[in-house]
């Protein structure tokens, strides 16, 4: 049988997203219990792969394999030899000389994951490859708007806030929100919003005046890292805050607000609407690791015909 | 002061090719002919030749005989590079392409940028190439974009030009002064269009399809403002500019009102731009980002229109061969670059001159005839008395672009996989038998 990666939020139809997430609601009972272990993917081999910093992500796959009690591990480019100048080919070929059954990789450089794939026999989950994809954060994001909002998400207006151009959540988030029917808006500074993103199928805005449509507001942090010096993205955090930072006046009532992480108080959401009961940010944390979780099990053990017994959840 | 080319001697070749269709529009024929070569020229062209004692023949029907292809652009590799391509290698790949003179690019290590470099490399030519090889040399010292190189003396030692390819030139100053210095040396500039402060780390053309990858986008203008710059400056010096590579629709409006002043400009375009768009590149396969970047589709139909008209003058390779772990890593991660001598005519052919975008008397003039022209060659032609330069193709010919069969020392192709129509099987240069199929 043909592994099964997930590189891509294009990788999943609609009815593949749902069972994913109706896959990690049946999860949801074993994070409350005191024994939060399952025994489905035992002796599987799960490696995490990440060139670039991560905490939520990195911390969420590793409890999430553990909780399905595969046995993982963590590599870092940082001190390993990559830093010896090895090619992503190479630490490749060698990680998978291990014959793991999941390689999570995360890297700075679009398609990284989809190019290490190819060299190994081992699934590869995207867990964010540069400003292309992070198709888990996607997922998560649709788990949490689905417990707040109810299931049905067709129709629901998002708007996106911030810098889309250097993001790769927006870009996995934009199609997966448009693949469960949702109604996708991007707003933020012109030089932040990617030329002829329209194509994609969303709205721009340039300012947050019609913000109140929105069903959801979800909030990007600016992507400092990814700015070249001297690019002048914008005149400066101050400005941008004064233009696009999401502030108690600008919250409608019922407003949700959400954020993939990590935020930035005082720039792109105000401290209030931080610690307001209608930002989700918490829940978002929290629906990654039972969505990975559903990942990892739809990767290994897929679904057909299998009931919640066989997944150790009944 | 002549351009040279530089190639390994021999005797030149006695062949008769018998019945092939003769497509050359400088000596104004289309027609089924036989074509006689005698010690390296043509002899005859006719009908029912004989073919003389100790002359090889070779069955022409069904194919074509076309002057052969000169470019104007290839990336050596040599000196510096030898891992990726060196003369041998890029000759081979050029007599497979149907090529019977090609120009290296300066941006080597060391770079060409005094008479002392191209002695040094001319005499490998001698020694390696079987096709003819000329070179250009550097506009500035080291590509260093300040000081001028002593454009004379390199004029004199033979070069076809100045180029800082691989970068733009350095300043609008830099330009103006080898725009006039380029009058006592009789040779032209050629310019990579680029300005680099709208370049913003990007790899790929800013559109709809980098949107969708997030993979920093090269804008249109990038290349049409720098165009300007410099059609602006060979304007005022009425200095004599090579356009390379062009790849935008923004662009030729620039050269078309260059052109309607009559300034000395020329220009070339890419197999790769004319065909390819950035539809493509969301296979992220790294051997499909070059610099200039795949255009949407309304450029490349802009660029064939050009090429078709005439506002572009010429087809040039941009030949850029990569070794392989340096092409095999994430897109952006890549060089820029795509080999391109021995899939050119096929991918013109089969794309162009049979989708009806361009017929073949016109792609033949812009591969072979133009281009030799502006580099101040002998016209390939076939006419009797003239040197053979010539290649044979199969027209019908479908063969698939495979890494292994490739002459050229790298890979990289943007049609590596790809199924192509239409296909050399002998190629005469200088007289010279340098590839044939059957060998």
């Amino acid at each position: 049988m043909a592994k099964r990666d997930l590189l891509s939020i294009d990788d999943l139809t609609r009815a593949e997203a749902e069972l994913i997430l109706e896959t990690a609601e049946s999860f949801l009972p074993v994070l409350q219990r005191d024994i939060k272990k399952v025994p489905t993917l035992r002796g599987r081999t799960i490696i995490n792969m990440f060139y670039e910093s991560s905490t939520r992500t990195l911390t969420s796959f590793e409890l999430a394999a553990k909780r399905l009690s595969a046995d993982t591990m963590n590599v870092r480019a940082a001190g390993s030899a990559v830093d010896k100048g090895e090619s992503l080919k190479d630490t490749i070929l060698t990680l998978s000389a291990y014959q793991p059954d999941i390689i999570v990789m995360r890297h700075p450089q679009i398609g990284a994951c989809l190019l290490a794939s190819r060299f190994t026999q081992a699934s590869v989950i995207n867990a964010g490859d540069g400003k292309f994809q992070h198709p888990s954060q996607c997922l998560l994001d649709l788990f949490t708007m689905r417990q707040a909002l109810g299931r049905e998400l067709d129709g629901k207006k998002v708007w996106i806030v911030g810098d889309i151009l250097h993001s790769r959540v927006a870009r996995s988030d934009i199609a997966g929100f448009q693949l469960l029917g949702m109604d996708v808006t991007v707003a933020g500074p012109p030089s932040l919003i990617p030329r002829d993103v329209e194509s994609l199928g969303v709205s721009v805005e340039y300012s947050l005046d019609r913000l109140a449509e929105a069903d959801v507001v979800y909030l990007l942090r600016m992507q400092m890292e990814r700015m070249q010096e001297g690019a002048n993205f914008i005149p400066s955090l101050r400005e941008y805050s004064t233009l696009y930072g999401m502030t108690l006046e600008r919250l409608r009532p019922g407003q949700k607000v959400m954020h993939p992480g990590p935020i930035n108080r005082g720039v792109e959401i105000s401290p209030e609407v931080a610690d307001h009961p209608d930002t989700l940010i918490l829940e978002q944390v929290e629906a990654g690791l039972a969505v990975r979780m559903a990942i990892l099990y739809r990767t290994i053990a897929g679904y057909d015909e299998r009931s919640a017994d066989e997944r150790g959840v009944a | 002061m002549t351009v040279r080319t530089w190639s390994r001697g021999g005797p030149g070749a006695d062949v008769l090719v018998r019945g092939a269709r003769v497509v050359d529009p400088l000596a104004g024929l289309d027609q089924t002919l036989d074509v006689l070569v005698r010690k390296g020229r043509i002899a005859a062209v006719g009908n029912d030749l004989a073919a003389p004692a100790r002359v090889r023949v070779v069955e022409g029907e069904g194919r074509l005989l076309l002057p052969g292809f000169v470019d104007l652009h290839t990336h050596l590799r040599t000196p510096g590079r030898e891992d990726e391509e060196d003369l041998t290698t890029a000759s081979a790949a050029a007599a497979a392409g149907g090529y019977v003179a090609m120009f290296g690019m300066a941006n080597t290590d060391p770079v060409v940028d005094s008479a002392a470099v191209l002695e040094g490399l001319a005499r490998r030519a001698g020694a390696e190439a079987t096709v003819p090889t000329g070179f250009f040399a550097s506009l500035s010292r080291d590509l260093a974009g300040r000081q001028l190189t002593e454009m004379y003396e390199l004029a004199q030692a033979g070069v076809v030009g100045f180029s800082d390819d691989g970068k733009p030139v350095g300043s609008a100053q830099l330009l103006r002064r080898a725009l006039q210095y380029a009058k006592v040396t009789d040779r032209f500039v050629a310019v990579h269009a680029q300005d680099d402060s709208l370049m913003g780390g990007g790899v790929m053309h800013e559109g709809a399809v980098s949107a969708k990858l997030g993979l920093g986008g090269i804008p249109a203008i990038a290349e049409s403002a720098d165009v300007a710059r410099a059609l602006e400056v060979a304007r005022y010096e009425q200095g004599r500019l090579h356009l390379c590579h062009l790849s935008t629709a923004l662009a030729l409006e620039h050269l078309e009102r260059a052109r309607a002043l009559d300034l000395p400009v020329s220009a070339e375009a890419c197999p790769h731009h004319l065909t390819l768009t950035d539809e493509v590149v969301t296979s992220l396969d790294s051997n499909l980002k070059m610099n200039p970047p795949l255009r949407a589709e309304s450029d490349r139909r802009a660029i064939v229109s050009a090429l078709r008209s005439g506002l572009v003058d010429c087809v040039a390779t941009d030949h850029a061969p990569h070794a392989q772990q340096e092409k095999e890593v994430p897109f952006e991660a890549a060089p820029f670059g795509t080999t391109g001598l021995e899939t050119a005519f096929a991918v013109l052919y089969g794309e162009l001159v049979l989708k009806k975008e361009l017929s073949l008397a016109v792609l033949v003039t812009r591969m072979s005839q133009t281009p030799a022209r502006l580099a101040g060659l002998p016209v390939p032609t076939l006419v009797s008395g003239e040197p053979a330069d010539f290649c044979l193709a199969d027209g019908a010919a479908r063969w698939t672009v495979e890494a292994a069969a490739l002459h050229s020392k790298s890979t990289n192709s943007a049609w590596l996989g790809q199924t192509l129509q239409g296909r050399v099987t002998l190629t005469v240069a200088a007289g010279r038998i340098v590839f044939d199929d059957r060998a």
